[in-house]
């Protein structure tokens, strides 16, 4: 993965546009979260292979920058992406990542399922 | 009978954590040591520093360091059992003890090692040894082999006590820490501090002197 160019991520957020696209979101403040500091609690949330069609797509922010999908009946929204990549599947990731290399957030765009 | 040892966990790195000394000590010993390794680790959060992963990538990655781990463990019998990080949980409980049994009565362990239910801290951990435990029950008492179980939940002493077993594991500290190494994608800041502090910070005592376990005490064998 490398840092998110926004007018890049863009791009390519726009060839999604109309089709039907397989979304896999993610946040995660790590399994251990609580173990480690009982004041904080572990969230994780994750959706993968959910079928999606967006009529438009924005990355806007100037990093972490902000994703917001608009579906036919609602949103897929993720704040925090500092890092992208497409993959050999055509698969646009991306994800945010602390200092030490840690995700903390990733949505996904693909026209063929995740495995 | 002749010793052999089976492992069942659902991490790859687990095993390099918490049992890394034993079975390096039981393959020193000439003793078959098979390891069902549950899921991949997929949905691990650790990228590699400058990042080497992603969400997509991280399992054949994963699944590589594992292989490579098996080798520096000298692990005869390596099973990756096919199951999603995270999930363990919500299979079917019965199918998953289903699916232990028949390692278990393949294998027939002496020891078998895996996380105390309830005091492992990570689902995955908790749902992994309660299935165990669960497919063990199922063996005639003579049959079952002895389990030790993993446990670091902050309550674990209240609830459970001491551990019953500590193993000196000194002499194999260096495999030990070959292991944890190998599992660079997810092991790199832990890595990092050892090679800063070396392996006597007070921290790592833990890690690379001694292992605990606890046996579990089926009901049924009071």
């Amino acid at each position: 993965m490398k840092p998110i160019d926004p007018i890049r991520v863009q791009k390519i957020i726009d060839s999604f546009l109309h089709k039907e696209v397989y979304i896999h979101l993610e946040t995660t403040t790590g399994a251990y979260t609580s173990h480690h500091n009982q004041n904080s609690m572990t969230i994780v949330a994750f959706v993968r292979n959910a079928k999606i069609t967006f009529s438009q797509g924005k990355i806007k922010g100037t990093g972490p920058y902000r994703v917001g999908l608009k579906t036919e009946e609602g949103w897929v929204y993720a704040e925090g992406l500092t890092d992208y990549t497409v993959d050999e599947q055509n698969r646009l990731l991306m994800a945010g990542h602390d200092r030490d290399g840690k995700l903390a957030i990733a949505l996904q765009i693909s026209e063929t399922p995740f495995s | 009978m002749e010793e052999r040892l089976l492992v069942i966990l659902p991490h790859p790195d687990d095993e390099s954590f918490g049992a890394a000394g034993l079975i390096a000590l039981k393959r020193k010993a000439n003793v078959p040591v098979t390891y069902a390794c549950c899921t991949l680790g997929e949905m691990g959060r650790s990228m590699g520093k400058p990042l080497i992963a992603n969400r997509e990538t991280l399992k054949d990655i994963r699944k590589k360091e594992l292989e490579q781990v098996a080798k520096i463990l000298n692990i005869n019998d390596l099973r990756m059992l096919g199951y999603r990080d995270k999930t363990l949980e919500f299979e079917d409980e019965e199918k998953l003890a289903d699916h232990f049994e028949q390692i278990i009565r393949e294998v027939k362990p002496t020891l078998l090692v895996t996380f105390y239910p309830g005091y492992a801290v990570h689902p995955d951990h908790n749902a992994c040894g309660e299935a165990v435990i669960r497919a063990v029950k199922r063996l005639k008492r003579e049959e079952r082999p002895t389990v030790y179980c993993i446990a670091f939940s902050n309550d674990r002493f209240e609830h459970i006590g001491e551990p019953d077993v500590e193993i000196d594991i000194s002499e194999v500290a260096d495999i030990k820490i070959q292991a944890l190494k190998a599992h660079r994608s997810q092991t790199y800041s832990i890595v990092e501090k050892i090679e800063e502090g070396g392996k006597d910070l007070p921290q790592f005592q833990q890690f690379f002197h001694k292992e605990t376990f606890w046996i579990y005490p089926f009901d049924d064998e009071k």
